[in-house]
């Protein structure tokens, strides 16, 4: 016998053993959905005081003014500044000093060398304060988002939600054929050195 | 009100005064109190050593001698614990279906002190008085199998003469935990040190809760300490006047 | 028809069993004041932070009650959710292996590793592998595994074992941290202090050299999606995700329990996990990676499901609730027991109350038997899982579980001879009231400070550290007698 055909028997004579308990259905009456719409003001302001409370910078940008928001949060830094391929068009800050590279599968030692990182997210959830990736080209591979020690982060206000419950199927899209990861500032670590940008829509 | 009194076997051999007390508690406060003489022990300390076996007898027993009584008292947290928790799960574990579902419903009648004054009785103020510094332990099955709340607090509140001082970390076990007090005595006298230290350090002469075993483990650490604060069950604290 | 008893985990493999009994192991660490003052201000440190969170949410009931609902309606259909996890891993070019026991998933992971040819891993902290000893297996086959998570790296550069499931090095303090670093991390520097900050980034300076070369990673997973084959980690440090990320192959150990069915049984858990563990609303960080994804991450990946035991503690009606733990260490944290002690003393990764509990279900109560004995059955670790799993309820049965095993033995012991008889006395009131005249002769002792201060043993053991309390002249049903008589 294989060890799946085994173990997978295993199991059936283990809640037959038990007596068959039923699946029990499951409650969900817990909060589904919080008290605001996605991108509501009360959103951004609960999402920013969160990410300045893990250290985060955030700054506010007008839809056509990430650009400009985007230079602020680079002004110190000085080395290459990694992009995804899909970086959306009037992100990036012509005026600025630093080298864009555009990521076309560069190894762990290449961003190694790169000083950050510009992508856009997938969802954020207010309460948590956390900011999903998920791989969409917008954001690119995980791993230009790990390397480099600064990441600024262009979050649409649209993609602001209230709770855990609203923002998982926000990421979950993509799960199914890309990998994605769930991310958060984080001040005591050196290498993510946060920049959020949320970006007013329209 | 008649009320029958279960006073537990600790209570019985070791801790008459709670008895007593009881007794007097609810005699001021106009109710009958009866006491089955055939009670004996609610097997609490052999369902939690793993002698549900043994305690099958103890849980036909306790059915049979308070069945007929349809308000049922115990001074003690944990025994009205057990009594409401495990008789009808020792009795399924026996496969007596017909004794488990006369254990629900002995269990269903049967108060711990604080409830049946506060629930039942539908009293706060007992009329007591006892002229003393006082801190309170809540006992962890008081606390979260009955979660009696702060009914002893709100009782004790209305106590006359009475300094009631908060004792820190009061949620926490005392280590007393029946036999766990034997079978690990090194880590339960840990336990009951800490216990120990928050209570002296209120400063209060006396240390009450509502369960005589923790009492009888609070009081045993302090009484070889030579501490000068000694332990009070809160049912002799509501009798006094 | 025969009961199905389960196969326990093995004997000679992995940690689940201790050296000593619980009581002996404990005896050592009580009397160790440093480790009694870290635990005891770790474990302080975080009840006040879960509390605080937990607070925030005003509907902590119903998410645990969902989470309890969840696990047990997984656990009634897991063959099935575990086939779907595998279709779907597969689907996305992953490869799903079954390891029945601790040997045959270190062998798998073992040989998986020698395919790549690598001599050297990085590791995700995980409590599966700790418990099968995957690091000792690789070693024995000439392979170096780095921990990566920073207690973990600790505990491994101290040559030490974990002491808690989610702060493995939960008995050090900062100044031994320090210490430990400073002897066992080539290259660090001399002048390391023992700031928080300063530790932190000289791990991470050792780490990350070893992150960016790493070719194999090694991880375990919090959580594992059927319906869509994704697994998730959650961590602190970040440390996590670079493994997760940047190596060519991940190879991913999995107990059996962790599938939950769909996507949205995430929104329960990634709100229950966070606050209860680290007492945060989020964790950190959050990986999570379904099978493969071209040009993003690793290129190939194993997944290797684990029984070791578990279907053993499935096939038990109530001890079944176990395996709906969801290792936040919660009940660790607001055990008085657990504070005392630490972690060591209860031999097995899985310490405080819910490893009391899983340890002798995963190996058979006989070998660890004196875990279920380890508690005072206070009730805090019930009040603070997320899961809603009754340890206490469960320490009762495994208690039971344990003395009937005994029975069966030909020479009853002391106690079980004490308890028949006390059950016999007790059991007809005036055998009880015998007795009651029988124990007065104790009031011989002690007459001089009202209380008792030896008994013989092994009522010694209570004599030790506290009086007994002397027997009164007149038990209540003799007052009741004397002042009612005997009225009913
Ligand atoms: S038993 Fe509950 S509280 Fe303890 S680690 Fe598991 S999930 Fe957390």
């Amino acid at each position: 016998m294989t060890a799946r055909e085994e173990v997978l028997g295993r199991i059936r004579a283990a809640n037959a053993a038990a007596g068959h308990p039923p699946p029990p259905d499951v409650p969900r009456d817990y909060h589904r959905t919080g008290s605001h719409p996605a991108g509501a003001p009360e959103l951004l302001a609960l999402l920013r005081d969160r990410l300045v409370d893990y250290k985060a910078t955030v700054l506010d940008a007008a839809a056509d003014g990430v650009a400009e928001a985007v230079q602020i949060a680079l002004t110190e830094v000085t080395g290459p500044v990694v992009v995804p391929p899909g970086l959306p068009a009037g992100w990036w800050p012509d005026g600025l000093a630093a080298t864009r590279v555009t990521d076309d599968g560069l190894s762990p030692a290449d961003l190694d060398a790169t000083a950050a990182v510009l992508t856009g997210c997938a969802a954020a959830c207010a309460v948590t304060g956390t900011i999903a990736l998920d791989g969409s080209p917008d954001q690119g591979r995980r791993a230009i988002t790990l390397v480099p020690d600064v990441h600024v982060c262009v979050v649409r206000a649209e993609q602001v939600v209230e709770t855990v419950p609203e923002s998982s199927p926000r990421w979950i899209r993509r799960a199914r054929s890309r990998s994605s990861a769930d991310r958060r500032p984080r001040a005591t670590s050196s290498w993510s050195g946060w920049r959020a940008c949320t970006a007013r829509a329209r | 009100m008649r009320i029958a009194l279960f006073l537990t076997c600790l209570g019985d051999a070791v801790q008459p005064e709670v008895g007593r007390a009881t007794v007097t508690l609810l005699e001021r406060l106009g109710h009958e109190v009866v006491f089955p003489a055939d009670q004996t022990c609610c097997g609490q300390m052999h369902v939690n050593t793993g002698y549900q076996r043994e305690a099958v007898p103890l849980v036909r027993h306790h059915v049979e001698t308070f069945e007929p009584y349809d308000v049922i008292v115990a001074p003690s947290g944990s025994c009205v614990g057990c009594v409401r928790h495990q008789h009808a799960m020792v009795a399924r574990g026996a496969h007596d279906d017909r004794l488990a579902e006369r254990a629900d419903a002995v269990a269903a009648r049967t108060y711990e002190l604080s409830e049946l004054l506060v629930d039942v009785l539908g009293v706060e103020d007992v009329g007591a008085y006892y002229p003393h510094r006082v801190t309170y332990h809540p006992t962890c099955h008081s606390l979260r199998m009955l979660r009696v709340g702060d009914k002893p607090l709100r009782l004790l509140r209305h106590v006359r003469g009475m300094t009631l001082v908060e004792l820190p970390e009061a949620d926490q076990c005392c280590g007393f935990g029946g036999t766990f007090a034997l079978k690990n005595a090194d880590t339960s006298t840990a336990m009951l040190a800490d216990k120990m230290r928050n209570v002296l350090s209120t400063g209060a002469e006396v240390a009450a809760a509502g369960d005589a075993s923790c009492l009888m483990h609070i009081g045993g650490g302090l009484s070889r300490l030579r501490s000068g604060t000694r332990t009070i069950h809160l049912a002799e604290i509501l009798a006094s006047t | 028809m025969t009961t199905f008893l389960g196969v326990p985990a093995p004997r000679g493999v992995g940690h689940l069993r201790g050296e000593h009994s619980f009581p002996d192991a404990a005896r050592g660490a009580l009397a160790d004041s440093q480790l009694r003052r870290n635990l005891g201000h770790a474990t302080h440190t975080i009840r006040g932070k879960r509390a605080s969170v937990v607070g925030e949410l005003d509907d902590w009931e119903q998410l645990r009650l969902a989470g309890s609902a969840l696990k047990a309606a997984t656990m009634a259909r897991l063959d099935e959710h575990l086939e779907r996890l595998e279709r779907e891993v597969t689907a996305r070019g992953g490869t799903v292996h079954w390891a029945r026991d601790a040997n045959e998933a270190n062998a798998i992971v073992t040989r998986l590793v020698q395919e790549t040819g690598e001599t050297e891993v990085v590791k995700v902290k995980s409590m599966a592998t700790q418990e099968i000893g995957l690091n000792e297996a690789l070693e024995t086959a000439g392979i170096e595994a780095h921990e990566t998570d920073l207690a973990e790296l600790i505990v491994q550069l101290g040559g030490d074992l974990p002491s808690h499931i989610l702060v493995p090095a939960i008995h050090r303090n900062r100044a031994e941290i320090r210490e430990i670093f400073l002897r066992e991390m080539p290259g660090v520097d001399p002048e390391l202090t023992a700031e928080p900050r300063r530790l932190a980034m000289a791990a991470r300076a050792h780490l990350r050299e070893r992150f960016l070369r790493a070719k194999v990673a090694i991880s375990g997973a919090n959580f594992a999606v059927a319906d869509t084959g994704t697994l998730l980690v959650v961590e602190s440090e970040g440390n996590g995700r670079m493994c997760l990320t940047l190596p060519e192959t991940l190879i991913t150990v999995m107990g059996i329990e962790k599938v939950v069915p769909t996507w949205q049984d995430l929104e329960v858990f990634l709100q229950l996990l966070p606050r209860s563990s680290t007492g945060e609303r989020m964790n950190p960080y959050t990986s999570a990676w379904t099978g493969v994804t071209p040009g993003d991450g690793p290129q190939t990946f194993h997944l290797v499901l684990l029984d070791n035991g578990r279907t053993a503690a499935l096939a038990d009606e109530l001890g079944r609730s176990a395996l709906h733990c969801i290792k936040c260490s919660a009940c660790l944290n607001v055990c008085p027991v657990y504070e005392r002690t630490g972690g060591h003393a209860y031999g097995s990764v899985y310490p405080g109350p819910i490893g009391a509990v899983l340890s002798p279900q995963l190996t058979g109560v006989e070998d660890n038997a004196s875990l279920p004995y380890a508690s005072t059955l206070c009730g805090a670790c019930f009040d603070a899982c997320p899961v809603r799993i009754d340890i206490p309820s469960l320490l009762v049965k495994l208690r039971a579980r344990h003395v009937d095993e005994q029975r069966a033995r030909t020479v009853p012991s002391a106690e079980a001879i004490a308890m028949a008889a006390a059950s016999w006395v007790m059991s007809s009131p005036a055998r009880f009231a015998a007795a009651e005249k029988v124990s007065r002769a104790g009031r011989l002792l002690g007459r001089r400070t009202g209380g008792i201060a030896a008994l013989p043993p092994p009522l010694s053991a209570w004599t030790a550290s506290r009086d007994a309390p002397r027997p009164p002249a007149e038990t209540f049903r003799e007052w009741w007698a004397r002042e009612r008589g005997g009225a009913s």
